[in-house]
């Protein structure tokens, strides 16, 4: 009974930061709402018995990509005066279109029959690294490796497009 | 290390999804209304997030790990958008001053 209640409270924690992320008008104040999202799925990952998963997604999302856009925003200095903003109407229509897409997502969801499992399994262990990294070396080592060419091909893209054209040229 | 899933104490797997929906809905609503580019790249996250989120549900509920390693590709698909995203960002703001998300209307001609 108190996991549950502990599971709505951490899901209303999240969608509310979530919403802070869109809402905030300060950019900086929206990269640090999204920091906070994060640790929160993580913990909603824990919840999950995903204990690996969680590290790796604190590790990643709040400590590498989300530094990566806060330097970003640093580096370009954006102040709330010369925040771009949209407006009245691309506002509400936009809520309207999310409001609709949220309508139909969910009356959609709300009829499915989710299959039922067969045995109840309770693995604790299924989260952990061991069990991971034995099924990522074995059944899904070719799409690990075919993900190392994505990241050359990231590198070398993300390096090509931050130089300054005249150094490409020479 | 003898902890009930959170299914056997009651939550269903509904909750997972309509949670994720709106996670999902969220980041979709950010992409539409925000005009800062930077902004736009953190919303496609979010959504990226939700959909992580489900895997892992899922994952947990079916007792099966394989989720969890599409979680990880998941990961490494958005940290290689948001690196070269970033970057075409960088190279944009170089040349025009400003983040908006207009600029790129000039590729028109």
């Amino acid at each position: 009974m108190s996991i549950e209640i502990l599971v709505y409270i951490l899901g209303g924690l999240t969608v509310g930061s979530a919403l802070m992320v869109v809402l905030s008008k300060h950019p900086i104040r929206s990269v640090m709402y999204l920091i906070l999202t994060f640790f929160l799925i993580s913990a909603n990952y824990i919840m999950l018995n995903a204990q690996f998963v969680a590290i790796v997604n604190m590790m990643v999302y709040a400590g590498a990509i989300m530094v990566l856009f806060l330097f970003v925003l640093m580096l370009l200095n954006l102040s709330k005066e010369n925040e771009p903003k949209s407006s009245l109407l691309v506002k509400i229509a936009s809520a309207l279109a999310g409001g609709s897409l949220l309508l139909v997502l969910v009356a959609a969801i709300k009829d499915t029959v989710v299959l039922q499992v067969a045995e109840k399994v309770t693995d604790n262990a299924s989260g952990l690294v061991q069990n991971l990294g034995h099924l990522l070396f074995t059944k899904y080592v070719l799409p690990f490796e075919v993900s190392s060419i994505l990241f050359i091909a990231a590198i070398v893209g993300a390096v090509l497009l931050a130089k300054r054209e005249s150094q490409i040229i020479e | 290390m003898i902890l009930a899933t959170v299914f056997e104490s009651g939550v269903s797997i509904q909750f997972y999804l309509i949670f994720a929906t709106v996670l999902f809905v969220i980041g979709a609503l950010g992409v539409m209304t925000r005009r800062n580019s930077i902004i736009l790249l953190m919303c496609i996250e979010l959504m990226l997030n939700a959909a992580n989120l489900l895997l892992v549900a899922f994952s947990s509920y079916f007792g099966k790990a394989d989720g969890q390693i599409f979680v990880f590709f998941i990961m490494v698909v958005a940290a290689a958008e948001a690196t070269v995203g970033l970057s075409i960002l960088v190279m944009a703001y170089r040349n025009a001053r400003t983040v908006d998300v207009g600029i790129f209307n000039k590729l028109k001609g």
